[in-house]
């Protein structure tokens, strides 16, 4: 009964919190994906955004611009990255490792230029916000009481990367690019066109998730603070099948696992095997889905 | 693409080192932009840097064994992209091989160094080409891309490790992750310097790089590999089974991994410290995109790496440049190496830099 409480209380809360920097780089490893671009380097982008987002506060005391500064960072990490990967037609997974390794040395670098440590000072935090009357609901009020605004604003961000897929032309197009970028190219589609604009989109969504952490969830920027969740999002992406609605799922229940840790499974089970959850799952989920045709076949595949 | 004894086979080898030295430059270049903004020096920095990596046989010492973990991962990931996969696993690997060694190494202390040594080091290697047999064969039966899976594994096997030398391998009264030092008799030597870290990790490393070259190129496994690399097709019609040697390829990949870091712990730590791996795996696909999987190559761009990395701590407290610069820099050498014909992005003249690219 105390579990119980404390599952709805706190544990649920807490993993939805968690899951959110994870589904942002969900959604943008199923844009990239998608659009047959493999891209490992939404860890650095969420880095650069993380970093920039608590810049950008630092400067202008503002939270918000800061998430701004966040967003433009990732989108300029992903425009880098697909420049390198489509126009310069580097091979796509050294890319991705190059841009995490670009993204941790260079904040690393400015963190430790601006703040003289590899911790950057305190900045202001994003507000959390109430919504008046719901928060009197009995039990389920914890969710609408002291959250942050991403709190709601990633259901419109999955609900629109949902309906973008599946209800627009420009989705299926997308679709289409990653069966088969050939075909797609001679249907008339300008894959290359897409493919920019989708993975600065991709981007710009990692930079959300990376300033979520920052300025949102904490209010510093710490040295590689993005640990793994860029890589967590990109199994998600997998889990989920490749389908934002999916990945939104996948890291929900990743995070949730995460947020047991801090409650009950730290006494029972020691956290770094709850920590393997999550790529254990997706290991096992990939060797047992006999048909990969949910997979965008054209997977780094350039054309 | 290596046509033997043949002028265009000369010019294509220039060629890619022309590059590779064009992307090192570049990339040093811009690292000295940087320090430029900072309102320092470029040139003192980076004769700092020398001089932290080289001023005395110990620095030098040190510099050579920094390179070790670097060349055997830099090898390992050649192997793999040899036969046409891309081993991002290797990080996970060595920690497999790490890890057993250790564990095989504390449960049988008291084993004659003929013995315990060589069966240890056996028992990593084996474990990392297990572990990487994962993607291997996963790449092999249901074609599920290596990069995936490796990722999965990476993490998995560094959490477990987490977990069992934070938990029932924990060295008592202990507070930071890490088991009880091995026997005497299961070290690694220290080599030429005494108190430096340079071990006999070293030689092994240089010893693999000249196996590894000898395989793929004089052997007939080895000639396979890299037909499989190059065109899988073409070796499937001439009765090569790729999947074959997809699986053997990441499971040698994996034993030349685990490798690296059971020199590591063998050689510098005598023990298992959690995170021991400042992301050897992941400088190790730079070191080896940057020789382009020549395993001669992986020697000199493991001690360019190394070089820097040992180097930068001196540039860092005499200058001020903050070592991470050297990450950037790593990072802007990958950028560079792995865009295709680099160099063609500035107009030389194309006999200048000899300019020939098969890739």
């Amino acid at each position: 009964m105390q579990f119980l409480d404390s599952l709805i209380t706190h544990i649920l809360p807490l993993g939805y919190q968690l899951s959110i920097p994870i589904a942002l780089a969900a959604i943008a490893a199923t844009i990239s994906e998608r659009l047959g671009v493999i891209n490992l380097g939404i860890e650095g982008q969420m880095l650069v955004g993380a970093f920039a987002a608590v810049v950008g506060s630092h400067l202008t005391g503002s939270p918000v611009i800061g998430i701004l500064f966040g967003m433009i960072a990732g989108g300029v990490f992903g425009l880098l990255h697909v420049t390198v990967c489509v126009k310069l037609r580097s091979n796509q997974a050294v890319c991705g490792v190059a841009i995490n390794l670009l993204a941790l040395g260079l904040t690393d670098f400015l963190t430790t230029l601006i703040w003289g440590t590899k911790i950057s000072a305190l900045v202001t935090r994003l507000p959390n916000v109430t919504v008046p009357l719901l928060e009197r609901i009995p039990i389920a009020g914890v969710f609408f009481r002291n959250q942050t605004v991403f709190f709601y604003l990633l259901p419109l961000i999955v609900a629109a990367a949902y309906i973008f897929f599946y209800k627009t032309r420009w989705g299926l197009r997308v679709m289409a690019i990653g069966h088969n970028p050939q075909a797609a190219l001679s249907a008339g589609i300008n894959v290359v066109k897409y493919r920019y604009v989708g993975l600065m989109i991709a981007g710009v969504l990692a930079g959300l998730g990376g300033a979520y952490l920052s300025v949102a969830f904490n209010n510093a920027f710490v040295s590689d603070m993005v640990a793994g969740r860029g890589f967590m999002g990109i199994a998600s992406n997998i889990f989920g099948g490749w389908n934002p609605l999916g990945s939104f799922l996948a890291s929900f229940l990743f995070a949730f696992a995460q947020s047991l840790r801090y409650y009950v499974a730290g006494a029972v089970v020691p956290t770094q095997i709850t920590q393997m959850l999550p790529y254990a799952i997706t290991l096992i989920v990939l060797i047992a889905v006999k048909k990969r045709s949910r997979a965008p076949e054209a997977m780094g595949v350039l054309e | 693409m290596e046509k033997n004894k043949t002028f265009g086979s000369i010019g294509a080898k220039l060629g890619d080192l022309g590059s590779s030295l064009f992307s090192i430059a570049l990339a040093l270049a811009m690292g000295a932009v940087i320090i430029l903004f900072m309102g320092l020096n470029p040139l003192t920095a980076y004769a700092e840097l020398w001089r932290g990596a080289f001023q005395n046989p110990t620095a030098i010492a040190n510099t050579l064994s920094r390179a070790t973990p670097l060349l055997l991962c830099g090898l390992s990931v050649a192997v793999a992209r040899r036969a046409g996969l891309f081993n991002i696993g290797a990080e996970g690997q060595l920690h497999a091989g790490a890890i057993a060694t250790i564990l095989f190494m504390l449960a049988f202390p008291s084993l004659p160094r003929i013995l315990l040594l060589p069966v240890g080091i056996l028992i990593g290697m084996f474990a990392g080409a297990a572990w990487a047999l994962i993607p291997g064969i996963l790449k092999a039966k249901r074609g599920i891309h290596e990069v995936v899976v490796c990722i999965m594994c990476n993490y998995l096997i560094i959490l477990f490790c987490a977990y069992l030398v934070n938990g029932p391998f924990l060295e008592p009264g202990s507070h930071v992750g890490q088991t009880t030092l091995i026997a005497e008799a299961g070290r690694l030597s220290n080599l030429f310097v005494p108190r430096s870290q340079l071990n006999t990790g070293f030689l092994i490393a240089i010893g693999v790089a000249v196996v590894v070259y000898i395989f793929l190129f004089k052997t007939s496994l080895g000639f396979k590999f890299r037909t499989v690399g190059s065109n899988p097709e073409a070796a499937r019609a001439g009765g090569i089974i790729p999947e074959k040697i997809s699986i053997g390829a990441m499971a040698f990949a994996g034993s030349i991994a685990a490798l690296a870091g059971i020199t590591e712990v063998l050689g510098k730590y005598y023990r298992f410290i959690d995170g021991f791996s400042p992301s050897f795996g992941f400088t190790g696909i730079a070191v080896a995109f940057l020789a382009r999987s020549n395993p001669f190559g992986i020697i000199l761009s493991a001690l360019l790496f190394g070089t820097l990395d040992s180097g930068s701590l001196r540039m860092a407290r005499v200058t001020g440049v903050s070592s991470d610069l050297i990450i950037v820099i790593q990072a802007l050498v990958i950028f560079f190496v792995a865009i295709p014909n680099i160099t063609k992005f500035f107009k030389l003249p194309k006999n200048v830099i000899l300019a020939r690219f098969d890739k």
